[in-house]
């Protein structure tokens, strides 16, 4: 400090606080601060040169030595450096604490190609496939209804216009239930669900029944005396083989993509009438040459038959309890095993049926 | 059916142009539906011609073998010229020696690839260059008579003309899947009548024949079974010529329709079988004895019939008899006494009209379906008979040398078909399709129903169209006339729907938390022989040997339905672990079939012209068996998460399902097959009568059950009720309080008897620690010093929670003491140190 700004009518003067010893004890602290390598060190550096006995820490004692005229001066010295200081620590401390953190992380490096897949299990693409064929007629207002799979003969046959002599009631087809006089059968095909939905429910009716059905076939790559159906059923008034047209269509395009159209043909079913094969427009080849000549899905017919379906035979509504005058009805029955192999490729029917493992992990658990 | 197109085109117009493939669509979109399109003939090509045997030497070799070394005219176009003084034509060597000189015969030249890839060259064989091959029907694919070559009618070719027409090689055949209701398709005559229909050609009835009996009756027949037999009609054709042969065409169009020909006279039933659709059978008539009656069969009578079987017969069989007795099941198959054979030179045709029941039920009891009882079952016209009378006798008498003797017989008389009123428009109500009254009208007449145009329409149908009974029934006829492919695709809009089910939603939700939780499911069939039972160890009383019978059965060794799922899920098991998956958690959701302690009454077979009623249907329901849905788990291996034992697993996955339906499910120890008995856990819920109902159960297998199965060693397994579970699922769950205020946490380790299970100690906490526990959970068990032999520690981690206010350190307390002085009340346990 320059002699000539001394205030001549104050005599203390105290080293520590003239400005030189200040900034000098600061710059001290300071470039200690940046020297620190470690938050250890900074600890040590602190101690000394922001501690209570660091020099900034005993020059700001001596202030109250001042004369009041000179105190503030120095006050304010004292306090600019020591906020220098604990700018710097700060500072310091901050980059120091984020080397640590980076170090650490590099530390914890980890393999991440060591960790296998989870444990998760998976549904049978024949149940999650119901599902979505249930969803697709909810959301068209059906509802999804089920019925036994052990059902009496009257309901499997008769009520559907199958009478005592057709053919599909012989043993060859049909499993009984023993004694055979008891009339009881695992029912051959969903539509027993149909007569139950009828007998408890006043039409309108727009339902869907899929589920498990039972023919006396030994397994091969194409039979199973165990498979699935979905049978439809729409019973209003001015119900006409329209809707049931366009009812498929809209299933057949939820199945197997949009450009998928349907094709009636005349069939014969007794509960329906008049009936229709229903075939799908083959959707890999589309049915276009040359694409449909080799094509394996369709084997080169461009159409693949999916099931029956057909009007309500007013006999099966009569047998039901429903005026046939006042209304109509469709019905259809498609295969579900079926509707799963074309869909996926599945080319042998066992392999649905077995339970291999394999066979369901691949599916995870929507189809 | 199989229809040689030639033949459908005999009596069908149909467009020159029309490929067999076009042909086949147009039928299938009718109704018929495409089977197979074959092409008999297309196999061979190259040069196939006649020739005509110009000389023939017949020569010995030293093999012991005669050939005949033949020169061949084959026409000029492949006629070489000869060597010497010989004329044009070709030199051959043939092995058969059923010809001549001045035979025409069939020649394959050089370049002919026959059926089956031979190709024919000039070669040199016997010490002559044989310059093409003298042909037989077998190695031209045209039956599989080897006996010999070919030889031709001299009026029916010139030499080196194209073989393949006289011998009718080349056609192609259709075959369709007839449906029940389209039996006149089992007819050529059906076939052409709908060909015609689909290309709008005229139509040639080959039934359309003159029939001129002459005067009096042929062979005497009574029917006394009225009801099995509507019409029997007899012909008589005498002075046959047994050694005549059928001709080729006949023959060839049997074969393509996939008969064999094998006499004349049966080959001309057969043809007129296929051509009309009316199975006729001929009997020798110089074997008949005394009038032709059609009746039932008496006890004890016994037939052989033409495949010969010896047939015991039923009394509901419908019988051809004379006075020996039985000579034919009516409809289905004649006798070997009365048959035509080889030596027949007096033939009585039969042309009857039999109940399609009748036929059936007998061919069905005989297990002895033939052409004629395929026909009879499904339908046939019942006014052919006496025109398929007579084109077997006019064939007869044209090729078989044979004169018709005057007379018919003509017992009874068809029904006429019913009248069916239809409503004019109900066509285009039905199906959708804008259809007029008259197209409607065309429409039915053109598949041959007769329509009088008043209100409603009153149409009758053809007498070949037995199916046609119901206004329904024409509808169909009228789309399939206009076409099937004119109906529309509208979506039908559905009133508002509910939705799934809340039993369908809570099995989605099971088998989603399932395979979450590391189950795989698998889908298994429910059949289960008595040794599996036995395998699970269950005891003669246990319920679950109670099971349904299936009468029918695929396999005599799982005759039953299953009762529980643990046979079916433990061979998938078996399966899987034999393919190198032993660490495996499965599941298996579908039903078992319960018939419950007594015998389950019959099902009653109802009427169909009304509803049930209400106690008719309850009739048919107590007929069945429960069906509840079941879940079963199996968890083997390593396949428990982080090591845990697999029974642990298999229960905390059964705890875990009731959890995600909401249903608070308790466990205990409990003994029962096919369980490990120590290491068994019985799930309870609370019940809607009893406290503590029985759902299911889980934990080890037995070791004995492990082995029967061939599953891992310490499989578990683990079944519940699952519809018994998830009707205890809250409907609708009450929104929780959440209280703000800190929880209080406190511990408590308890001492009790080795014996006593750690989920009493915690009910008798919980019970003890009141409405202001919120959570309690075992989390250490510690057995060893200081706590004393034969008894174990259990600390419980408590959480303390009051829902209007802090909780003092002094309430805290009180809760812990009560619950611990509940807990020793209840199982004596002792708080610890």
């Amino acid at each position: 400090m320059m002699p000539a700004h001394q205030p001549a009518y104050d005599p203390v003067e105290v080293a520590a606080l003239q400005p030189a010893a200040v900034d000098a004890a600061r710059d001290d602290a300071v470039s200690a601060i940046a020297a620190a390598g470690s938050l250890d060190e900074l600890k040590q550096v602190r101690l000394g040169h922001a501690g209570d006995r660091s020099p900034l820490a005993l020059a700001n004692r001596e202030i109250g030595a001042l004369p009041p005229q000179a105190r503030k001066d120095a006050g304010a010295r004292v306090g600019r450096a020591r906020a220098d200081v604990a700018a710097a620590l700060a500072a310091r401390s901050a980059e120091l604490e984020v080397a640590v953190e980076e170090q650490l992380l590099v530390d914890e490096v980890v393999d991440v190609t060591t960790v296998a897949a989870g444990s998760t299990g998976a549904r049978h693409p024949l149940t999650t496939l119901q599902e979505r064929i249930g969803d697709v007629f909810v959301a068209m207002g059906w509802e999804v209804v089920e019925g036994p799979e052990v059902e009496a003969e009257w309901l499997n046959f008769d009520a559907l216009n199958l009478g005592p002599d057709h053919p599909a009631r012989s043993m060859q087809d049909t499993f009984f239930l023993d004694p055979p006089e008891a009339h009881i059968v695992l029912r051959t095909q969903t539509s027993p669900v149909q007569v139950r939905t009828l007998l408890a429910r006043h039409p309108p009716v727009y339902v869907v029944a899929p589920g498990r059905v039972f023919r006396t076939d030994e397994p091969d790559a194409t039979h199973s005396p165990v498979f699935h159906q979905v049978e439809g059923l729409v019973v209003d008034r001015g119900i006409t083989m329209g809707h049931l047209k366009g009812s498929l269509d809209h299933f057949a395009r939820s199945m197997f993509g949009d450009h998928v159209d349907t094709r009636f043909r005349p069939s014969y079913f007794p509960f329906t009438e008049p009936s229709a094969e229903v075939d799908l427009r083959c959707f890999v080849c589309l049915g276009r040459t040359p694409a449909v000549e080799s094509c394996r899905t369709c084997k080169g017919e461009a159409w693949i038959e999916w099931g029956g379906c057909g009007v309500v035979n007013p006999r099966v509504l009569v047998a039901c309890g429903v005026d046939p005058d006042e209304f109509t009805g469709f019905a259809f029955g498609m295969g579900i095993d079926r509707t799963l192999m074309f869909r996926h490729g599945v080319s042998d029917m066992r392999d649905m049926a077995e339970g291999d493992v394999r066979f369901t992990r691949a599916f995870g658990v929507e189809v | 059916m199989r229809a040689p197109v030639s033949w459908i085109r005999a009596h069908a117009d149909l467009p020159e142009g029309q490929t067999p493939q076009q042909l086949a669509a147009r039928l299938t979109a009718l109704g018929l539906k495409l089977e197979a399109i074959t092409s008999p003939g297309a196999d061979l090509t190259g040069p196939l011609v006649v020739g005509r045997v110009l000389s023939l030497d017949r020569e010995e070799h030293t093999n012991g073998k005669t050939i005949s070394w033949c020169r061949v005219d084959v026409g000029p176009e492949h006629n070489l010229a000869a060597p010497s003084k010989d004329e044009p034509g070709r030199g051959i060597v043939c092995g058969a020696h059923n010809f001549g000189v001045g035979d025409l015969v069939v020649v394959a030249l050089p370049g002919v690839v026959l059926p089956g890839g031979l190709a024919i060259s000039a070669r040199k064989t016997y010490g002559h260059v044989s310059d093409g091959m003298i042909c037989s029907a077998a190695e031209l694919g045209l039956g599989d008579d080897h006996e010999g070559i070919i030889v031709l009618d001299a009026a029916e070719a010139e030499p080196g003309t194209d073989a393949a027409a006289p011998l009718l090689l080349r056609d192609d055949v259709i075959e369709f899947e007839i449906n029940p209701d389209r039996a006149y398709a089992l007819s050529v005559r059906g076939i052409a009548r709908d060909a015609a229909l689909g290309a709008g050609r005229p139509f040639r009835d080959p039934a359309d024949i003159a029939i001129e009996p002459g005067a009096g009756e042929s062979y005497p027949v009574r029917v006394d079974e009225v009801a099995g037999c509507d019409v029997f009609v007899t012909r008589s054709v005498t002075g046959l010529d047994p050694a005549a042969p059928t001709p080729r065409w006949l023959a060839r169009r049997l074969q393509l329709a996939g008969m064999r020909p094998i006499t004349l006279a049966v080959d001309v039933t057969n043809y007129v079988m296929l051509e009309l659709g009316q199975p006729i059978h001929g009997y020798d008539r110089d074997r008949l004895r005394g009038p032709v009656v059609v009746r039932s069969a008496r006890p004890g009578e016994t037939l052989r019939t033409l495949d010969g079987v010896e047939r015991r017969l039923d009394p509901e069989d419908l019988l051809i008899t004379d006075d020996r007795g039985p000579i034919g099941l009516a409809g289905v198959m004649g006798g070997q006494d009365t048959e035509i054979t080889a030596g027949s030179c007096a033939v009585v045709i039969e042309a009857a009209h039999f109940s399609p029941t009748t036929v059936a039920r007998t061919a069905r009891r005989h297990g002895l379906g033939s052409e004629a009882s395929k026909r009879f079952e499904r339908g046939v016209d019942p006014r052919l008979q006496r025109a398929a009378a007579q084109r077997v006798a006019d064939l007869l008498v044209r090729l078989g040398g044979g004169r018709i003797e005057a007379g018919e017989t003509i017992v009874g008389e068809p029904a006429a078909p019913a009248v069916i009123a239809l409503a004019a428009d109900l066509s285009a109500r039905v199906t959708g399709i804008a259809i007029g009254a008259s197209a409607a009208i065309a429409a039915l007449r053109a598949v041959g129903c007769t329509v009088e145009e008043s209100h409603p329409l009153q149409v009758t149908p053809p007498s070949w169209r037995m199916d046609l009974t119901d206004p329904y029934d024409l509808v169909e006829e009228v789309a399939r006339v206009v076409g099937y492919d004119s109906v529309p695709s509208v979506l039908p809009s559905a009133p508002p729907g509910r939705g799934l089910t809340a039993s369908q939603r809570l099995r989605r939700r099971v088998g989603r938390g399932l395979a979450g939780a590391g189950f795989t499911e698998v889908v298994a069939y429910p059949f289960v022989g008595g040794s599996d039972l036995d395998g699970l160890g269950l005891l003669g009383d246990d319920p679950r040997r109670r099971a349904v019978r299936v009468a029918n059965p695929l396999s005599e060794r799982e005759p039953l339905l299953h009762t529980t799922l643990a046979p079916a899920l433990l061979k998938v098991l078996a399966r899987n672990a034999g393919r190198g998956f032993d660490d495996s958690a499965l599941s298996l959701l579908t039903r078992v079939f319960l018939p419950g302690s007594g015998p389950l009454p019959p099902a009653p077979i109802l009427p169909v012209d009304r509803a049930p009623s209400a106690a008719e249907l309850g009739a048919l329901d107590a007929a069945l068996p429960d069906q509840p849905h079941h879940l079963a788990l199996v968890v083997s291996g390593q396949a428990g998460a982080d090591r845990t034992p697999a029974w642990s697993a298999a229960l905390a996955a059964v705890r875990d399902v009731a959890r995600l339906l909401g249903v608070p499910a308790g466990v205990a120890a409990d003994a029962r097959a096919p369980w490990h008995p120590g290491r068994c856990a019985r799930i309870t819920v609370d019940g809607i009568e009893a406290k503590d109902t029985v759902v299911g159960h889980a934990g080890e297998l037995h070791p004995r059950v492990c082995r029967h199965f061939g599953v891992p060693a310490r499989t578990a397994y683990a079944e519940v009720d699952l519809d018994a579970l998830a009707s205890r699922a809250p409907d609708v769950v009450p929104g929780p309080a959440i209280s703000a205020f800190p929880v209080a946490k406190t511990d408590l380790a308890l001492v009790v008897d080795e014996r006593v299970p750690a989920g009493a100690v915690e009910s008798a906490l919980r019970a003890g620690a009141g409405d202001l526990l919120e959570s309690i959970r075992l989390f250490d068990v510690y057995r060893g010093h200081p706590v004393p032999a034969a008894h174990k520690s259990l600390a419980f981690a408590l959480r303390v929670r009051a829902p209007d206010r802090t909780l003092t350190d002094d309430e805290v307390a009180v809760v812990r003491d009560t619950a611990a002085a509940a807990a020793r009340a209840a199982v004596g346990a002792e708080l610890r140190g």
